[in-house]
Order: structure tokens, then C-alpha cells, then sequence
């Protein structure tokens, strides 16, 4: 099965180079998250700048997984979370570096850009500019729940009614609701390791307490509408695409704090059309583009002044959400070093495992 | 045989029975008697009613009307497995996933018995049908032949009251058939178990039979020895299908005299109801008497001179066709076992005669 | 006749599409899996052949259990297949007639028009806490409240066999059609009765369907990765998620090419030892397919 996917996507790969061989159009390979182009933006590209975007939906671990395979070939453009960038660049040399001199620098937010040019550095040289940011905390029901951290999500009231993904964020999450600090333990994997053996621990405890390991976003959307879910751990854009529906849904930052990923772009290291993907990056970090596909995405953008274009009702709920203390209390994901995803993996197997 | 027929017991008796599909009667009526230990032949045309009767008997089909009582218990509601009766099927029905000896004994597996007694028992029965130590062959290891008697030992090994048997040579070549037919005899005089035995060729069931039911459409003509019914048929059908005859249509001119269709004007035995109208009259090729000479044939009432037509070369079987000389009507004229007149010749003028109780008339 | 007639010549291109396919996208791959399952990273970009990850397989008892769960449900839902398959089967090959019976082929060829992820999508919608099935149960007194009937190892099941039961009539129909009922006949006029006949003639005769039937599902369920996944529930494990997850989100090729390859020993064997156990020939499941 898993095989017979490999050979498709090699299939299309040869397919994408077949296409490339006699069309003189040009053409951007995106491979992104879902509303991250909306079509809208992408036929306005098409007319300013004539080239036309084929659009590949993905997440972190596919992005990875797929320019793995054809050792960075395949896309021109790709837009991991911040954290994900060096050490797959390091690891498996599918990232090139980009020319911050063909970037319109001055259209991001400086302290943003700052702070993704730190996390995905590497010898010297940046991988990533931001794009969008957003959070993961809490979705909850509440009418009929009044979790405020991961933790709460264990209580016996709600026994059957809540429900976490089975991935590392809800490991991390659950550590800094046990008062530890994962990301200060990137560098020492032993600690690391610790710590998320004991996040697991508590998550094995819990499970009786879950309703399931959510996998996909409409399900655990739908639940929480038809109130079978009163609290689970979510991202921001469905807590507050449920609260548009019924105020009395929620997406609340944790007390623990919420985390925060930056999503990027970054060039694959065989990308073939470099001019199109940094026309394309310039193209979306205009405000009122990113204001677009912000709403699109129902995130929030790196762009100065995307806010002016942006939807009154999603202000709202991010004030809502985040008081000037959550706000500052964001742990914003560093970059992972290599080999950490093993020791994530081994726990989230034990608790899939537990009974 | 005749006589024990009257003294013994009766194994199956059907009474009335009928079988109807949608607009169809394949069934119609019927009653029988089987006596015990006899042989018991059903011979008709395909489609008569043959299987459907016998599964009537076997159990497999339940009949719309009527009764059958075997071995003096009525069958009404006894399913095919606690029947006192066995069958041979029409295609034999041997089991392939199962060896020889393990189809002669499956029946007596069902009963209980242990697994000594049923090799023993099975291989008896194998040796009595003539196939000692095969219990060990796979069934598409055996000849037709030798499926033939398997089979049949499979069911007699349950020493049933009454063994049911559908064309089971119809599958064989002729010379085997011919075999089996004498072996079949000999196996049920020797085993004495009632046999009622189905079939479409005449020569099985006269060879074979203590006594015949001929059948035709759902119902029996005539039931009788194979003498009464080769000698003394009581219908144009049985006249017609037991044997081979000239069949001439015409009119009956009175009670011992009928005209053919083409003007040939023939005594015969006295009919018994009506003495005219339409009539089927039956001469047996081999009663007719040939001579090249008239004189030979003066003693005959019907003396015809004809022309040879054709010579039909068949050994035992030699007949020859002849043609009437004043009323071209056409005659098969069995040849002599003598080879007497086997050096005729296409056109050359014979005598023939034939009696008149040769003759046999039947209306409609 | 060694030498390379125009016929010949013809017969090797005409064969040449289907060998090239097996080679490109059989044989190939597995070879390239074979070869990433033996290695192991030593430092960023850097591997060196060893049997690391067969060991972690072994030494590691989530795994074990993984692999273990994933044939014995595999297995529990072939058998439950086939007692499901055989009476459906006996009733369009021998009961129905005519038109009936094309109905009835036509009704179990329906789910598979739509495609697996729809079909596994319909049992959420029918058993999920508000879905219609337990709302039913509720309706009519069954259960107090409508129960969360989706997410445990029977749901994963009844999905499992749902989509593979197909696979187990199609064989199971060809089989039993070619059985001459006379030889059922004949074993009920010697006294044989119901239970005796399925076991002695009917289930013998099949056996080459019944081989091929429960082969097809076995290696389906085996193989199958969406069902268990969208059905199961928090502690469902399935081998081939396992696989993936060792693929796509663990980055870690050597470990999912390992249990790819262990997946596929495992099914060859069950299959071999199913066979030898029933004394079917391979041979013979195959071509009632
Ligand atoms: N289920 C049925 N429905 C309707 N008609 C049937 C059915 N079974 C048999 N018949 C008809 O009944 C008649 C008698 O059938 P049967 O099988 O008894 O003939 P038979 O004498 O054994 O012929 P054969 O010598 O060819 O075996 C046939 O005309 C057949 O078409
Ligand atoms: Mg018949």
C-alpha cells in the first residue's frame, strides 16, 4: 500500500517533468497545507505574473516524507512549520537556502522575521521566512466544560467527551501543563526523553478518559457541533471557525501556554523554477494578498499590516482567545534536532498500545 | 418368476400417484406393484415421467397425489434418508472427494458402524460386484465400467428393501452395456433385492426384467413379462416401442381384415372392439417368411410378391426392404440366421409371406 | 527450435508489457526495501548495513503485539467471512434461479461501486454515537441510551469484513456452482443428513474456493490500512499503520521497510501453512478465482 504510494508520487513526479519537457509555460510546483492558496490567489497570480501554480496538499511529516524520496526534487516551493526546516535540511539535504536579497524583506513583521531566521539558521545561512503563525490549545464546549489546560482534558467529569490527536504536539502540551519545559530539552535528549515518558505516562492514564485519538479535523469538528466532544486539544482556526457557528464554543489558550508554529516558505534544493517561487513568496507578502489567504487559512500572517485587510470577527476572537498574558505566554516551537521525532514516536506507539 | 410374483410379498406399492408441474403433468395417476426379490423395468420414451416417478419413490419429489407404501409402510412424510430405498443415479453420483471404499461405506458410516465393519462389509461388497481390492482407488481412477458397480455397490451394501436404479448403463458403450446388462441380472438373483430399474432401451428392460411397465406420457400402456409385452401388446405404442415392426396406417375392412393407406389389403388377428374404421397395423420383420419361390409360401394367409429394395447388412440383425409389387408399399423382411438369401440382389423378385396372427390391429 | 522464430519473437513481445510491470513495480521495489531494511543510520546521511531494525522488531514487544493483533483479527475476520460468505454463496449458486439470482449477484456487487474510503465512511456515519444505528437501538429499548457503537476491535471488524466479503463470494459462487447436485442427493439417500453432507461433500468439494476466498481476505484484511485506521479505536493497532507511520511520520525508511518485509513473510507463511493444513494446492486456490 504504502508502496504503491511511493510509486505514484515517483509516477507523478515523471509526469510534473514529462509536462515541464515541452510546455513553455511557466510553472510553480507549491506543495502546502490546505487553504494556503486559495484559488482566488492564484489565478490573480497567473494574471499578473503568467505563470500558473500547481498546488500540492500536504502537512509537516508529507513535505518531509515526499522531497525525502526524490532527494529535494519535485517542487519548487514548500511551506513547512519553522521547526521542521533545518534538521531535515541537515538530515536528508532537501532545503536550499534562500537569497534574502530577492525577498521583499520589508513586508514582514521584523521581529517575526527575525525570530524565523534564528530558528531555521544553519551554517550561517537562513532556510525559511514566515508566513503564517497560529496556536494549538483548547476547543471547548463551554456551556457544558470548563477545562482551561491540557490536563483538565483527564478529568472524570468529562469521561468519554473529550478527545487529543495522537502527535507530538499533544505530548509537548501535556509536559508544560505538568510544569516541564520540553523545548528546553531539545538539546539534551536524555531529559527530553524523561520528560516525554512521563507526558506519555499521563496520556496513557488519561485514555480511558478520551473519547479517541482524533485523526481527522471534520470529525472532531462535527462532535464538538453535535456536543459528543465537550473539550479537545485543537489549532486555533477550528476553535474559532466552531465559535462564528455558537459563541458558546471556545478556543481558549491553554494555562499552561499555548503553542505557537510559524509556517515558512522554503525552497527545495532541486527546485527548478527559483524565480517563481520568490515572485510567488513577494506575490503573498503583500498585505492585502496575505490578508486573503489569512482568511483563507484562518490564521494569522507575518506581513506589517496584513491586519488592516483583516476580518473584524477573527480580531475579535484572537483577542478573545488571548489576553496580552496568553499572548506573551505563546511557546513557540524551536527547531527540532534530528532523531527527536524517534523518542516521540516511541512514546505515542506505548500510549496507542496502553490499555 | 411368474408364479412367485402371485405368492410374494409386495415391496412398493404406488397407489394413484400423480405428479404436476405448472400446465404440465409429468405423472399422471399412476398405480404399481412390485413383488419382492423381483426385477421390476420402467421403459418409456425421454420425458415420459421415468425419473420423476422413481424420485417419487426415492423421496425427492413429494407427489401432488396418491401414496407409496414400501415395504407395507406408507412413505407420506419419510424424508429420502430414512427410506428403505436406495438409488442409482442417472450420472451415478459418486462422491470424487472421497476414495472407493469410503463411497461404498459412507452410507454405512451414517448408520454408526464402526470403521472395521465398514471396510469389511465395503469390501465384501466390492468383491460380489467383481472389483476386489480397489477400496484404495481414487474415483476418476476407475473405467465407466467399473463406476457402474461401484455405485451399485454403494447402495446395496445398505441392503435396501428395494434398490431404484435411473439408466444407470446409459453412460457406457454398447459392448459394455451389453456386459453389464447380464451382470446386473445375475447380481440381483444372486443378492435377491427388489430392483426397480428405469430405462429407455427396450433390449435392457426385456433382457434384464421379470416383468415391464412401458410408460409414455406420465402413464403406463401396458405392465406385463417381456413375452406379453414382445407377443401380445395391448397398444399401438407398446406394438410400436417394444421391438421392431412395420407400422402400416389404414382401415379396418371388417374384424380380420384391414387396407393399407396404399391399397395393400391384409388379414389379421380378429381386433376385439370395433371392426372398422382408421387402424395401425404391426408386422414384425421377423415373422414375415421370404422365398424366392411362391410355392414356399402357400400355407401363408397374406402371400405378396415384392422386388428387393436395399440389403441392410447388420450380422444377426440382416434385414432387407422390399416393395409390394402392385401396391409399392414397403416391408422390412428380417434375413434368415442361416445366411440363407444374404446373395440377393437390388431388383430381383421374392415372395413373402406372413400369417395372419402376425397381423396385429390396433384403433386409433 | 532454439533459434528465435518470428513466433517466438512475437510470444516474447506480447509477454513483455506484463514482465516489465512485474520487474519495474513488483520486483524492483522490493528489492530497493530489501535492501534499506538491512542498513542503519549512523549519523545524518550516513548508513551501514545491519539487522538493527529486525532486532528492534523483536526486541520490541509493542511491535510483536502489533504484528500479532493485526493476523490474528486478520484471521478472525477471514474465518467470520467465510461463515458469513457461505450461506450467501450457497443461496445464489444452488437456491436462486434465473433472475433472482442475477439480482442477487448485482446486490453484493453494490457496495464496491463506490469506492473503500466512501464505504468505510458510511459505517461512521451509521455507527457513531448520534449516528442511525444507535439511535435505533435506543429507539426500540435495546439500550437505555444511544452507545458509541464505533471505535472498538468489532467495529474494526464488521468494517473488515465488509469490504472483503466480496472476495470471499465470488470464489465461494464458482465453487459451489460446479457441484452436481445429485451428489448431494445421492448422500442424502444413503442416509446421510445436513450437518454430515456439508461436512463430507460440500465443504470438500469447495475446499479449492474456500482456499482461494479466505487467501484473498486474509491478505486484504492483512493489507488493509484505511479500515482499521478510520474505524479503530484508541488502542487499535494495525501493522500496516504501523508501516506507514514508520514511513511517513517517523522518517525512519529502515524500520518500514523492515516491517514491510516482515508483513510480507507473514502473510506467505499463513498462507503456506493454511494450505498445508487443509491440503490445498496453490495452484488449485488460484485458478478458482
Ligand atoms: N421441475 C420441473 N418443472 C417442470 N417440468 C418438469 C420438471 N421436472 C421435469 N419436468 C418435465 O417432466 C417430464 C418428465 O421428466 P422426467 O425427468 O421424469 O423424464 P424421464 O422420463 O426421466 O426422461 P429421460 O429419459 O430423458 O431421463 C419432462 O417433460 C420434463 O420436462
Ligand atoms: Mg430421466
Amino acid at each position: 500500500m504504502l508502496n504503491h504510494k511511493l510509486k505514484l508520487s515517483a509516477g507523478a513526479v515523471l509526469a510534473v517533468f514529462a509536462f515541464h519537457a515541452q510546455a513553455d509555460e511557466q510553472v510553480l510546483r507549491l506543495l502546502t497545507w490546505a487553504d494556503y492558496a486559495p484559488q482566488a490567489v492564484v489565478d490573480q497570480f497567473k494574471k499578473e505574473t503568467g505563470i500558473s501554480v500547481e498546488v500540492t496538499l500536504s502537512n509537516n511529516e508529507e513535505m518531509i516524507s515526499k522531497l525525502r524520496a526524490t532527494g529535494g526534487a519535485g517542487y519548487d516551493l514548500v511551506n513547512p512549520s519553522q521547526d521542521r526546516i533545518t534538521g531535515p535540511a541537515k538530515e536528508f539535504g532537501i532545503y536550499q537556502p534562500i537569497d534574502l536579497k530577492k525577498v521583499k524583506t520589508a513586508n514582514f513583521i521584523p521581529s517575526m522575521l527575525e525570530s524565523t531566521k534564528k530558528v531555521t539558521g544553519l551554517g550561517g545561512k537562513v532556510y525559511g521566512v514566515p508566513l503564517f503563525w497560529g496556536t494549538d490549545g483548547l476547543v471547548v464546549n463551554s456551556a457544558k466544560s470548563k477545562a482551561a489546560d491540557y490536563s483538565d482534558l483527564c478529568k472524570p467529569e468529562y469521561a468519554g467527551k473529550t478527545a487529543v490527536r495522537l502527535k507530538r504536539p499533544t505530548l509537548i502540551g501535556m509536559a508544560f501543563s505538568m510544569g516541564k519545559d520540553p523545548f528546553k530539552a531539545y538539546a539534551n535528549p536524555k531529559q527530553y526523553e524523561a520528560i516525554m515518558t512521563a507526558a506519555g505516562d499521563k496520556l496513557i492514564s488519561c485514555k480511558k478518559n478520551l473519547k479517541y485519538f482524533w485523526e481527522s479535523k471534520d470529525q472532531l469538528l462535527n462532535d464538538i457541533r453535535n456536543g459528543e466532544v465537550v473539550a479537545a486539544q485543537m489549532w486555533d482556526a477550528g476553535g474559532w471557525k466552531l465559535n462564528t457557528e455558537n459563541a458558546t464554543i471556545k478556543f481558549i489558550a491553554p494555562k499552561s501556554g499555548a503553542l505557537g508554529w510559524v509556517d515558512t516558505f522554503a525552497i527545495p534544493s532541486k527546485a527548478k523554477n527559483l524565480d517563481a517561487a520568490y515572485k510567488w513568496i513577494n506575490f503573498i507578502s503583500r498585505p492585502e494578498i496575505a490578508a486573503k489567504v489569512a482568511k483563507s487559512a484562518g490564521s494569522f500572517t507575518a506581513i506589517k499590516g496584513a491586519e488592516n485587510f483583516m476580518d473584524e470577527v477573527m480580531k475579535k476572537q484572537l483577542a478573545e482567545s488571548f489576553p496580552p498574558a496568553a499572548l506573551k505566554n505563546i511557546k513557540w516551537y524551536p527547531a527540532i534536532p534530528a532523531g527527536l521525532e524517534e523518542v516521540d514516536g516511541k512514546v505515542l506507539d506505548k500510549i496507542k498500545a496502553s490499555n | 418368476m411368474q408364479t412367485s410374483s402371485n405368492t410374494a410379498p409386495i415391496d412398493l406399492s404406488v397407489q394413484e400417484v400423480s405428479k404436476h408441474y405448472t400446465n404440465f403433468t409429468a405423472v399422471n395417476r399412476l398405480s404399481l406393484d412390485v413383488p419382492k426379490g423381483s426385477f421390476f423395468s420402467i421403459l418409456g420414451p425421454s420425458g415420459c415421467g421415468k425419473t420423476t416417478l422413481l424420485r417419487m419413490i426415492a423421496g425427492f419429489i413429494t407427489p401432488d397425489e396418491g401414496d407409496i407404501v414400501i415395504g407395507g409402510k406408507s412413505m407420506r412424510n419419510v424424508a429420502p434418508n430414512r427410506r428403505p430405498v436406495n438409488m442409482v443415479f442417472q450420472h451415478l453420483a459418486l462422491f470424487p472427494m472421497m476414495s472407493v471404499g469410503e463411497n461404498v461405506g459412507y452410507g454405512l458410516a451414517r448408520r454408526g458402524l464402526t470403521k472395521g465393519e465398514i471396510s469389511k462389509k465395503a469390501d465384501a461388497m466390492l468383491e460380489r460386484v467383481g472389483l476386489p481390492g480397489i477400496a484404495g482407488k481414487r474415483i476418476d481412477q476407475l473405467s465407466g465400467g467399473q463406476k457402474q458397480r461401484v455405485a451399485i455397490a454403494r447402495s446395496l451394501v445398505l441392503e435396501p428393501t428395494l434398490l431404484l436404479l435411473d439408466e444407470p448403463l446409459g453412460a457406457l458403450d454398447l459392448k459394455l452395456r451389453e456386459h453389464m446388462k447380464l451382470e446386473l441380472k445375475q447380481l440381483q438373483n444372486e443378492v435377491g433385492t427388489t430392483f426397480v430399474y428405469i430405462t429407455h432401451d427396450q433390449s435392457e428392460a426385456l433382457v434384464m426384467s421379470d416383468r415391464v411397465a412401458v410408460m409414455n406420457k406420465g402413464q403406463f400402456e401396458q405392465v406385463g413379462t417381456p413375452q406379453e409385452l414382445y407377443y401380445h401388446p395391448k397398444t399401438a405404442f407398446v406394438a410400436g416401442f417394444v421391438g421392431n415392426s412395420n407400422r402400416l396406417e389404414g382401415v379396418l375392412t371388417n374384424a380380420a381384415e384391414g387396407k393399407t393407406a396404399s391399397g395393400l389389403t391384409l388379414a389379421l388377428t380378429p381386433t376385439q372392439p370395433a371392426s372398422s374404421g382408421a387402424t395401425s397395423m404391426f408386422i414384425r420383420p421377423e415373422t414375415i417368411a421370404l422365398s424366392r419361390q411362391e410355392t414356399e409360401i402357400a400355407s401363408f394367409a397374406n402371400r405378396l410378391p415384392c422386388k428387393v429394395e436395399t440389403l441392410f447388412f447388420d450380422g444377426a440383425n440382416s434385414t432387407v426392404q422390399v416393395k409390394e409389387v402392385a401396391t409399392g408399399t414397403q416391408l422390412h423382411v428380417a434375413l434368415p440366421h442361416t445366411g440363407q438369401h444374404s446373395d440377393l440382389v437390388p431388383g430381383e423378385t421374392v415372395f413373402i409371406g406372413i400369417r395372419a396372427e402376425h397381423v396385429q390391429a390396433f384403433q386409433g | 527450435m532454439n533459434t528465435l522464430t518470428p513466433k517466438r519473437l512475437t510470444l516474447y513481445l506480447l509477454l513483455a508489457p506484463a514482465i516489465l510491470w512485474l520487474l519495474l513495480l513488483i520486483i524492483l521495489p522490493h528489492v530497493g526495501m530489501g535492501m534499506i531494511s538491512f542498513r542503519e543510520r549512523i549519523g545524518p546521511g550516513e548508513f551501514a548495513g545491519s539487522l538493527k531494525q529486525y532486532r528492534t522488531f523483536f526486541e520490541e514487544p509493542l511491535y510483536w503485539n502489533t504484528f500479532v493483533r493485526t493476523a490474528v483479527m486478520s484471521l478472525i475476520a477471514t474465518i467470520m467471512a467465510l461463515v458469513m460468505a457461505f450461506p450467501v454463496a450457497w443461496t445464489i449458486a444452488k437456491v436462486a434461479k434465473g433472475r433472482l439470482k442475477a439480482l442477487m449477484l448485482a446486490a453484493t456487487l453494490l457496495p464496491f461501486w463506490a469506492s473503500e474510503l466512501v464505504r468505510t465512511l458510511g459505517w461512521l456515519i451509521l455507527l457513531r454515537g448520534s449516528g442511525v444505528i444507535p439511535q435505533f437501538l435506543a429507539f426500540i429499548g435495546v439500550t437505555d441510551q444511544p452507545v458509541e457503537l464505533l471505535y472498538h476491535d468489532a467495529t474494526i471488524l464488521v468494517g473488515l469484513i465488509y469490504s472483503s466479503l466480496l472476495f470471499m463470494l465470488v470464489p465461494l459462487i464458482n465453487a459451489l456452482e460446479t457441484l452436481d447436485d445429485s451428489l448431494i442427493e445421492a448422500a442424502y439417500d444413503l442416509g446421510g443428513n445436513r450437518l454430515n453432507i456439508l461436512r463430507k461433500i460440500i465443504i470438500p468439494h469447495a475446499a479449492p474456493g474456500i482456499a482461494a476466498g479466505s487467501i484473498m481476505v486474509f491478505m486484504l484484511t492483512l493489507g488493509n490500512y484505511l479500515t482499521p485506521v478510520v474505524l479503530g479505536g484508541k488502542s487499535s493497532m494495525w501493522f500496516t499503520e504501523q508501516i506507514y507511520t514508520q514511513f511517513i511520520t517517523r522518517f525512519n525508511w529502515e524500520q518500514g521497510a523492515a516491517f514491510a518485509f516482515l508483513l510480507l513473510g507473514l502473510s506467505s507463511v499463513l498462507v503456506w501453512l493454511g494450505l498445508k493444513i487443509t491440503g490445498q494446492r496453490f495452484a488449485d486456490a488460484m485458478r478458482r478465482t
